[in-house]
């Protein structure tokens, strides 16, 4: 399920492996891949960065320091692309003098399989422990956006591509928990290849999960607005990602149940420009709005305040 | 069921394919020599037949159950229908796109009770294959399935679905008409729906294509049947970059009944005739209808309320993790 076939794998490999894609896309990911290496290292690392570090857009080859790319909440000043960020930046980007108290950050993985494909499990769990301070595909958080009091999950792509799997599933289920508690409303950020695989069955039972979670919020009469953004896939938009009261997305994310290759492969014809973006998505009526990461806090602000007062 | 000459073997099959051939042969021998009496033999390797049937079953690696679940002589959705059931009528269509063909579904009678019964269902030869499309569903196949069951809930009926897809369709119009929104409905709604649900994973149990009709009070799951995140073959392309690992893959993901029944995934397994259901289309479904009916007995007398609650609870406890500090 986890659809992303080969950003999937080189985001569980951890190595430089290049796409072997074919056509224009490959300088494109070259440049994206060092531009994310740059952009996904841990807080206290991205501080010791230079400041003269280059990055170059994959969209529109502008060039920038990173430091400027990430004043602009990493978007490109020039055309607007929506670089891939992590749960740190979106939180400091949301709340409120970039003061928040991260929830539920004690539950981890186990492999409870012992599922073993080219490495085991367990190895790279602790792989990607050692190297980022990131301790599973998502974080949640509360604090104020514009003084609103909200509770916030977002995936980080790093950890085994934002793989869906148990400690997702509960910590999703926790911070419904909480939201009803405390009656808040609900935030989640989608940026994820699928299920994960490793966990097999067990990843596919948290769609269920979630889902009667959310079937919890919605009698609570508490509003849960889903933000995807590029990517999301497989489970995700199987499961939460597709169920809240508003399903929005920044500009040009891919989103789709299925990936583009093995659509791809299925059907043995190229895709359409624009195949699976959110602008083709809320075209067919799958979207409430998508929102720039620019205007995503005000717009969110003014959401919340239409359903609350 | 198809029987010999007409019926299929997998490789693991060969050795009963050979017995039938020399029961072919003997009886062949027995209509020239009508003074020798042959019948002992044929009896003896018509006994051999069952013996092989029981050995293979017995000793199934899970790769060979992925293949069992998938074998062309077995049992589908309509199949079962049809021995579970009387006075069945289909019903079609999402009454938006069209009538998705992958999926089927109609009331009927079990034993005397109205019952809605949904599932995937595959073809059985080149052509209903294509228009069954290999059991793989559309958005709106998931819609109509959805909609028989909102008819069951107003009329309170219960709900049966029979499990069989390698997938939802991974094609360019299913997500343009939203397979991933038509999946999550499903599941959402069937946390809710407010008479019983019953389901079984029949053969194959792939994926969200797979648990977009699989959510209810019981899951049930037929012996050779498979039920994971993904099929062996993607699973190896994805994790060991080669379509070759399917096997290890297939011991990788535990996705055999014994293994699900053992992680409280699901509920009950439901024993096949020796050798598989293909080998015995009425013993399979009448065991079938037997692990249905126990399993509705069961839930039958829930309040909605309570029904929902339990639901919630139930997938609510799957998944493992730790806690640390
Ligand atoms: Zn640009």
């Amino acid at each position: 399920m986890a659809e992303l076939n080969d950003e999937l794998s080189e985001s569980l490999s951890g190595e430089e492996s290049s796409k072997e894609e074919t056509g224009g896309s490959e300088t494109k990911e070259k440049w994206y891949k060092r531009l994310r290496k740059g952009i996904t290292t841990s807080t206290s690392e991205k501080r010791e960065m230079p400041e003269g570090l280059w990055s170059k857009c994959p969209e529109c080859h502008y060039i920038c320091t990173t430091s400027e790319l990430k004043e602009n909440l990493y978007v490109c000043p020039k055309c607007n692309y929506h670089h891939r960020i992590g749960s740190e930046d979106y939180f400091e980007i949301l709340f409120d003098n970039k003061k928040y108290t991260e929830l539920f950050d004690n539950i981890q993985s186990i492999d409870f399989l012992g599922f073993t494909d080219l490495k085991p499990y367990q190895k790279r769990l602790d792989e990607i422990h050692s190297k980022t301070n990131l301790k599973d595909s998502m974080r949640v958080a509360v604090g104020d956006i514009n003084s609103i009091e909200l509770v916030v999950a977002c995936m980080d792509f790093e950890f085994i591509g934002g793989s869906l799997g148990s400690v997702m599933g509960e910590k999703f289920s926790r911070a419904v928990d909480y939201c009803i508690q405390n009656k808040l409303p609900f935030l989640v950020i989608s940026k994820s290849g699928g299920a994960r695989m490793m966990e097999s069955a067990f990843s596919l039972m948290q769609l269920a999960k979630t889902s009667g979670k959310l079937s919890q919020l919605s009698d609570a009469g508490l509003l849960f607005i889903s933000l995807l953004t590029d990517p999301t896939f497989g489970g995700i938009s199987a499961s939460f990602g597709m169920l809240g009261d508003f399903n929005i997305a920044e500009p040009g994310a891919l989103i789709g149940f299925a990936g583009p290759r093995v659509i791809k492969e299925t059907i043995k014809k190229d895709l359409p420009e624009g195949f699976q973006r959110s602008e083709f998505l809320l075209e067919h009526g799958f979207l409430d709005f998508i929102v720039d990461r620019k205007a995503l806090k005000s717009k969110l602000t003014t959401l919340i305040n239409l359903i609350e007062h | 069921m198809p029987q010999y000459p007409n019926r299929q073997f997998l490789d693991f099959e060969q050795p009963i394919k050979e017995l039938y051939e020399q029961i072919d042969q003997t009886k062949k021998l027995a209509e020239k020599n009508s003074k020798i009496d042959y019948s002992q033999t044929i009896e003896q390797l018509e006994n051999s037949v069952f013996e092989r049937r029981k050995n293979i079953t017995a000793h199934l690696t899970p790769w060979q159950r992925v293949q069992l679940s998938r074998h062309p002589d077995r049992p589908y959705t309509m199949k079962y229908i049809d021995k579970m059931l009387t006075n069945f009528i289909e019903i079609h269509g999402d009454r938006n796109v069209r009538d998705d063909k992958a999926m089927v579904g109609g009331l009927g009678e079990l034993d005397g009770e109205t019952v809605m019964v949904i599932g995937q269902q595959k073809g059985i030869n080149t052509k209903t294959r294509q228009l069954r499309n290999f059991g793989m569903a559309n958005p709106e196949g998931y819609r109509k399935a959805l909609r028989l069951m909102r008819i069951a809930e107003k009329f309170n009926k219960p709900v049966i679905t029979l499990i069989d897809t390698p997938g939802a369709y991974p094609g360019m119009e299913a997500e343009e008409r939203g397979q991933g929104e038509a999946i999550a409905r499903n599941i959402y709604e069937m946390i809710r729906l407010r008479v019983p649900i019953i389901c079984c994973i029949i053969g194959e149990g792939a994926s969200g294509g797979a648990l977009g009709i699989g959510v209810g009070d019981r899951i049930l799951m037929m012996e050779n049947a498979w039920y994971t995140v993904i099929s062996p073959e993607n699973c190896s392309t994805i994790l060991w970059r080669s379509w070759e690992k399917k096997e290890v893959a297939a011991e990788q993901l535990k996705l055999t009944a014994t293994d699900m029944k053992g992680f409280d995934l699901v509920d009950d397994i439901v024993p096949e005739p020796d050798g598989g259901a293909h080998w015995d289309y009425d013993l399979s479904a009448s065991i079938l209808k037997d692990h249905i009916k126990k399993a509705l007995n069961e839930v039958r007398d829930l309040t909605p309320e309570r029904r929902t609650q339990l639901r919630i609870e139930k997938f609510g406890k799957m998944g493992h993790w730790q806690e640390i500090g």
